[in-house]
């Protein structure tokens, strides 16, 4: 692999979802403590698109917040470059590193002011990253970001209602571009869209990545929309990853019996007139999540080894997988050769 | 000459020509214009189109319950051979929950959170049918069983919190079933569930439609649950259906360009591409909505016609469409719609 932009070691973070003191007291419940991300470790390739799937609740968004800073890491540490972002003490340096990274939400409705114009909202970031030293040099880079994302210069003097949901997602775009990160995460920036306008996001997304030597992390529940934008996939379920794959192997042969599950389960327009195998059995409560593999109370392989001991995440041939079956050679695997055209 | 879809043998709803209003204080926006359906027992049609596409305004008004000021300016909506769209709204009420059960994307929002799943089954069955207390408790046990919760009884008296998502939005299935309706209209029922959970939801609803007969109106926006379940399809783009046919026709073999272009727009598994076919620009809104065939500034096909004089459906080798690619004289002139390799999946 190239040399790796962002590393994350064993992160986890942990949510205090007890009631009151004073009903705890009264009704005997112990402290309750959500474990939304439970070890995760993974590294990003500058110029790679690494997705993150999983249903809701399995963490995914948890871990874009947390390497964002909108969280602070319950455990574990986060490295740009091979650096921790913890131990940089400094705040104008760690200005300085957060520059380096942008978010971009679902929701383009939420994620803007609605009482700023467009040149407000997109010149911000670069604005108090002082990037620009003139209100000219801020209303020309407004005006080039907006045309690189497909809107027009004049757009800049408008407000947020005046644009449809797909455009509002290209100003979110180019208010991420303004401080010139090398680092995007993205928390299912298109799952708000109509196709029609998530197929000109996802190429406008591949476009910006080559122009502006990107790297992204992309967090989606949506198999299909993965499998088009990523270089690697990682597969999360409660809190975990189970399964982390270049995307072709992954859809060509995952290993994990949840990633065969989700790969099922996904609504396909080729599929019509055939039955997909249901799947059986939904994700538990994440706050008492089941012993030994979280996944074995829906796993049509687990033994006995799987209800006691957690399975870690562990190379196999090409991907790393979390499965006692599949490194213990009991869990059958199958190859869906040219899953993938070849591309 | 435009045509009608094809009557529908035995059709147990027929939608006619149906005008949905709404007056705003910038003038009348027409969400919904000149729709015509049928649907017959046991099948189910899929109704798919784009946000504001006005899919779930037509749903809307098939159950009756367009939001006033919004109404019904023209058409008619007949259940088995009985006009609906006139109906007073106390014999409106009657129908919706006997004869048109409901299931909408949001579980929450259709269960009341103060009375347990039992007891809000129990009424709904003693509101529409003549049961006793016992009678109904043991048909709503029966329903939960058959929408798939295991352990119907020990979960009568529990409350819709003490559901997950997908659970619920079972419990929301058995409540429109309480009645045993004979259509049910389901819209986006799957849009708010996780993948694996739809899948449930989806093999649920055909086993509906199969061993009941019940017709059911699918309205989403997602091509992927259509294709699993559906037997035809109506494709709508501002307010018209631009497209109907069979399922496989239309996804496989689009013959409006809108069509084709929505289906080449979605990412799949396995398509190796690595852009995906873009339609340019957005729908436009209800109070702008192009001269000629609404789809005409996006279309990479238009042609004059398209611009000043609106398509009405077509037969379009194999699918109606509202597209002057298909003109019957444009195909005696031999400049055929050369449509045919048009179909973005194949």
């Amino acid at each position: 692999m190239a040399e790796a932009l962002l590393e994350v070691r064993d992160m986890a973070r942990y949510f205090d979802v007890s009631p009151p003191w004073l009903n705890r007291v009264i009704e005997r419940m112990p402290r309750q403590i959500l474990k939304a991300v439970d070890g995760v470790s993974f590294s990003i390739a500058r110029g790679e698109t690494l997705s993150l799937v999983g249903e809701s609740g399995c963490g995914k968004s948890t871990v874009a917040r947390v390497i964002c800073g909108l969280y602070e890491p319950t455990r574990g540490s986060i490295l740009l470059e091979g650096r921790d972002l913890a131990s940089i003490r400094d705040r104008a340096e760690m200005l300085r590193m957060r520059r380096r990274f942008q978010m971009i939400f679902q929701d383009p409705y939420a994620s803007l002011n609605p009482r700023w114009s467009v040149a407000r909202i997109v010149a911000e970031p670069m604005r108090s990253h002082r990037l620009v030293s003139s209100k000219r040099e801020a209303r020309a880079a407004v005006e080039k970001l907006l045309s690189d994302v497909g809107l027009a210069p004049r757009d800049a003097d408008k407000y947020p209602h005046e644009f449809s949901g797909g455009q509002r997602q290209r100003i979110s775009i180019a208010r991420a571009l303004s401080s010139r990160p090398e680092f995007l995460v993205l928390d299912e920036p298109t799952s708000a869209l109509d196709v029609s306008v998530q197929a000109q996001i996802l190429n406008l997304m591949k476009d910006l990545q080559r122009e502006h030597h990107l790297t992204f992390l992309f967090i989606s529940h949506n198999l299909a929309v993965v499998s088009h934008i990523s270089t690697r996939v990682g597969v999360m379920y409660l809190g975990r990853i189970a399964e982390i794959a270049p995307t072709r192997l992954l859809f060509e042969r995952p290993l994990h019996p949840y990633t065969r599950m989700l790969e099922s389960a996904i609504p396909d327009i080729e599929m019509s007139g055939k039955a997909r195998t249901p799947v059986a059995g939904e994700v538990p409560n994440p706050l008492d999540p089941p012993p030994g593999c979280t996944f074995h109370p829906r796993c049509p392989f687990a033994r006995e080894k799987c209800r006691i001991e957690p399975p870690p995440l562990a190379p196999f041939e090409g991907a790393s997988v979390a499965c006692h079956g599949i490194h213990e050679g009991w869990v059958p695997i199958h190859v869906h050769r040219g899953a993938l055209a070849a591309s | 000459m435009p045509v009608a879809p094809p009557p529908v043998a035995d059709a147990l709803l027929a939608v006619d020509d149906l005008t949905v209003e709404f007056p705003t204080r910038r003038g009348t926006l027409t969400a919904v214009r000149g729709v015509s359906f049928a649907i017959a027992a046991g099948e189910v049609l899929g109704l798919v189109g784009e946000s504001g596409a006005g899919k779930s305004v037509t749903g809307a008004a098939v159950i009756g319950l367009i939001d006033p000021p919004g109404r019904i300016a023209s058409g008619r909506i007949v259940l088995d051979g009985r006009r609906i769209d006139d109906l007073p709204s106390a014999a409106m009420r009657r129908v919706r929950g006997r004869e048109i059960g409901a299931v909408f994307q949001d579980p929450l929002t259709a269960l009341d959170p103060l009375y347990s799943i039992g007891r809000q089954l129990v009424e709904t069955i003693r509101a529409h049918l003549d049961l006793t207390e016992g009678q109904a408790r043991e048909r709503a046990l029966s329903l939960l069983a058959d929408v798939g919760i295991p352990a119907p009884a020990s979960r009568f008296d529990q409350y819709p919190h003490q559901f997950s998502g997908g659970m619920r939005q079972r419990v929301v299935i058995a409540l429109a079933l309480a009645a045993a309706p004979r259509l049910i209209i389901a819209d986006e029922p799957t849009t708010a569930l996780d993948v694996s959970i739809q899948a449930q939801i989806i093999a649920l609803l055909a086993r509906l439609a199969r061993e009941h007969r019940t017709a059911i109106l699918l309205i989403t926006h997602d091509m992927g649950v259509i294709a699993e379940i559906a037997s035809r399809v109506a494709v709508m783009y501002a307010g018209r259906i631009v497209e109907i046919g069979d399922v496989d026709d239309v996804i496989h073999r689009p013959r409006h360009p809108y069509t084709a272009g929505l289906m080449g727009s979605i990412p799949s598994v396995g398509s190796g591409l690595e852009r995906l076919p873009q339609i340019e620009g957005s729908m436009p809104r209800l109070d702008a909505i192009p001269a000629g065939c609404a789809f005409n500034p996006r279309c990479p096909r238009a042609f004059d016609r398209c611009r000043s004089e609106r398509p009405g459906l077509l037969q379009a080798n194999g699918t109606l469409a509202a597209c002057w690619l298909h003109a019957p004289e444009r195909k005696a002139a031999g400049a055929g719609p050369g449509w045919s390799e048009g179909a973005v999946h194949g």
